[in-house]
């Protein structure tokens, strides 16, 4: 491990006195880069500079992430719901509603895609990543191959994706996008194991170095599934344990922190506790478990909604930019972003505009909730609606 | 005990600074728990927040016995117990300097001694809102296969000198790890022993009610460049923190005593500009923020140039969530010893040269300090020693 990188560094470093520039550590084949302000010499790639802005671009004030990266399969239950079938032009019909939603960009600051959205484009002609582009929202891509078994485990999975990760990573960096994201899993009820929580975090560990290397900013997700009875206490401890374990491989896997996103889970008791907790309560273990585990160079912590209802979500987040944070504190929502646009859409052209409006409805609800500014009064009663599913596989 | 004001003081901090009061739960017991919760927690918190007020910070004098010695010898002074008590007096009572400071780590024969009239320096400075410190470890030795590298001693029976300690007014404790960087160090046994010590020392002091301070020393000795400094620094904190998160320390309730971030002593110099900056991000990537401050070691550098880079790591326009402070030994007393020279009549003179090194340092934790116009004999020299042993 620090063999070579010792090498590289008393190699490549000439000493550095105040106003000379410093040779940045080179890995082999990369392109030489001199930036005219050195912003990080210490473990710098050649993508580095690149990864720090693309990173805070996402982490904007009022700005957090649509997160639209359902496999075909997730999608197809989607489409379900309303009567659709899953074929392929019923997916890009409702990705380019999405995407399209006129304003989007002021409240959101990136999108997440699968695979084939990436290569997508509208009905006219023009390419998904561009329409993304052109409202300053930086495309994303999910770059993991999904949960299967863990063997010799409590039952608990773990993820897959990390053969030819760089090279599909570099496509995907050529077709534009400019974050990855990659969702494993941890189960209270199943114990978590020691071997489940230290496989989650290698995982995503070596996702993350091979990610940066190929120039995607990568978000970092061990989601705590919200399945179990669990009080919030636990959640707690096994939040801590799991973010203290990604840091540390991170670190080994000398991951640049000023070029990561993180997604977790909120704090919160499990789906079957016999309590629930309040906004503030949420707040409160989840924010106690940021500081502890989070360092500052980390620009961003994006909150996945697990499940929560559409105002949950948004009501969490807001409680949680009460007061300054070292690190921006937002959200990447899927089914709490869609899940009104969807009902309203229920497939027909008519239904596009209202859909859309939905959408940005949400979004402003999201982005207010961000800069702690959101008020519940107006809220529908869909959006009200709890969406946790037990077992929910993705 | 924390006098009420003191304590009232150090809850209102610790409120303004950890924005957010950490969770301490009555849930009844789990069998395991995210990080201690016991009697002292909310103390341990105050108490750490109290240390890390901008303004103020540590004086450093737990020199033991072998390396008081040392410094005696250099300005002449017979090392007995009466000349290590007057030292001591002269820097405790010395008018003005308690404000500026929030702790002080005394050796253990300190500890227990008092004024000349009479009354217990713990006193003095519990009065003075200082908060009394204790030395806790038991030195290092050499780890077999290693090129020299070593370990920190003195786990065996710490719970019980804790509680005596805490008995005695001791409200913090400190250890200190020493690793050092060279062609194949710090190796990784090295890390991974030093980062252990660490955190079972930290928590052990936790359940006794003393503050912890984490000092993981990576020596300036060599040639190397700043950036091998960042690289080594960062991956020795990131250890440290995963072994106190291992061990179940309360990280609000902890302060960490780090080295800057520097060239080697035989390394080219920087500006302190590039030294605040390459230690500020260091931590940045290493340190949660709740650790409520950060105190630094002076290491060797003069009384000045300690002064000028923790100033320089103020007024640096970063996210800092924590305070950036002192825990000066060498970097605090230097001139002060060289006035004192062990005569009664220069007491006057060394206390002054204190006052002033208290000063700069208090307003180096603001980013205010402007250097010294006339700096005191001493205030420039270089303290560095090499392969310095404590």
């Amino acid at each position: 491990m620090a063999c070579s990188s010792v090498v590289k560094l008393n190699a490549a470093s000439s000493s550095w006195t105040a106003g000379q520039k410093s040779v940045v550590n080179q890995r082999p084949g990369s392109a030489s880069r001199f930036p005219a302000r050195r912003v990080s010499v210490v473990r710098a790639g050649s993508y580095t500079d690149e990864l720090i802005k693309t990173a805070k671009s996402i982490a904007s004030p009022g700005r957090g992430i649509l997160a639209i990266d359902e496999s075909n399969a997730t999608c197809g239950k989607r489409l379900d719901s309303i009567g659709l079938d899953n074929t392929e032009t019923n997916r890009q019909a409702y990705r380019q509603l999405l995407l399209t939603t006129p304003g989007l960009g002021e409240y959101i600051s990136g999108a997440i895609l699968f695979e084939e959205t990436l290569y997508q484009s509208t009905t006219d002609g023009k390419k998904f990543v561009d329409c993304l582009s052109d409202q300053n929202i930086v495309p994303g891509i999910k770059v993991d191959k999904g949960l299967v078994p863990l063997p010799g485990s409590n039952n608990e999975s773990w993820c897959q994706g990390l053969d030819g990760l760089a090279s599909r990573s570099a496509e995907y960096y050529k077709q534009g996008a400019r974050f990855a994201k990659w969702r494993t899993v941890v189960s209270i009820p199943c114990g978590p194991s020691a071997l489940a929580v230290k496989e989650a975090a290698w995982g995503l560990a070596r996702y993350a170095a091979i990610s940066q290397d190929n120039g995607l900013v990568p978000i970092v997700e061990p989601e705590i599934l919200l399945d179990g009875d669990h009080p919030i206490e636990r959640t707690l401890e096994v939040a801590e344990r799991v973010w203290s374990e990604v840091f540390y491989y991170l670190a080994e896997n000398n991951v640049v922190f000023e070029g990561i996103l993180l997604k977790p889970s909120m704090v919160t008791p499990g789906a079957e506790h016999k309590e629930k907790a309040s906004p503030d309560t949420v707040a409160n273990y989840t924010l106690t478990m940021l500081r502890r585990r989070v360092p500052p160079a980390v620009p961003g912590i994006m909150f996945l909604s697990g499940g929560q209802s559409e105002a949950e979500a948004t009501l969490n987040l807001n409680a949680m930019n009460q007061t300054p944070n070292p690190w921006h504190v937002s959200f990447s929502y899927a089914r709490a972003l869609q899940n009104t646009v969807l009902k309203t859409w229920q497939g027909r052209p008519e239904n596009i505009d209202a859909a859309q409006q939905s959408l940005l409805i949400r979004a402003k609800a999201n982005s207010l909730a961000q800069l702690g500014k959101y008020s519940a009064q107006g809220e529908s009663d869909e959006a009200k609606k709890g969406m946790f599913v037990k077992g929910y596989t993705y | 005990m924390i006098s009420s004001s003191l304590h009232q003081l150090s809850l209102r901090l610790s409120q303004k600074f950890s924005l957010f009061s950490p969770l301490l739960s009555s849930h009844q017991a789990s069998v395991t728990m995210s990080c201690y919760k016991g009697k002292y927690a909310d103390e341990l918190i105050a108490n750490a927040a109290y240390i890390g007020t901008p303004g103020k910070g540590i004086l450093a004098a737990d020199e033991s016995t072998g390396t008081i010695g040392k410094r005696f010898e250099s300005i002449n002074v017979e090392n007995v117990e009466s000349n290590r008590r007057a030292l001591r007096e002269l820097l405790f009572t010395t008018p003005g300097a308690l404000q500026h400071l929030s702790g002080v780590i005394l050796f253990e024969e300190t500890l227990y001694q008092k004024t000349a009239a009479g009354k217990p320096f713990v006193d003095v400075m519990k009065e003075g809102g200082v908060l009394p410190g204790i030395k806790v470890d038991k030195g290092t030795v050499e780890l077999a296969g290693t090129n020299g590298e070593t370990t920190t001693q003195g786990l065996d029976g710490l719970a019980q000198r804790c509680q005596q300690y805490y008995k005695a007014g001791a409200r913090f404790a400190k250890w200190r790890a020493v690793l050092k960087i060279g062609p194949n160090e710090p190796s990784q046994l090295a890390i991974n022993e030093n980062a252990n010590g660490l955190a079972r020392y930290a928590i052990i002091c936790q359940e006794n009610g003393l503050v912890p301070i984490v000092e993981p020393e990576i020596l300036v000795d060599g040639s190397h460049d700043i950036d091998r400094c960042a690289d080594v620094t960062e991956r020795v904190l990131a250890a440290c923190y995963k072994a106190l998160n291992d061990h179940h320390v309360l990280l609000e309730g902890t302060l960490l005593k780090p080295n800057m971030v520097t060239p080697g002593s035989d390394a080219k110099k920087v500006a302190p500009e590039v030294i605040a900056e390459y230690t500020v991000r260091a931590l940045q990537r290493t340190m949660p923020p709740a650790v409520p401050a950060v105190v630094f070691l002076s290491g060797g550098q003069s009384e000045e140039e300690a002064s000028v880079n923790l100033n320089a790591m103020n007024k640096l326009k970063a996210k800092k969530p924590w305070t950036l402070t002192f825990s000066f030994g060498r970097a605090l007393q230097q001139s002060t010893l060289k006035a004192w020279a062990g005569k009664e009549e220069n007491v006057g003179k060394a206390q002054a040269a204190f006052l002033t090194r208290c000063k700069a340092n208090s307003e180096a934790t603001l980013g205010t300090y402007k250097g010294s116009s006339s700096l005191s004999e001493g205030a420039s020299e270089s303290l560095h020693v090499k392969d310095y042993k404590y």
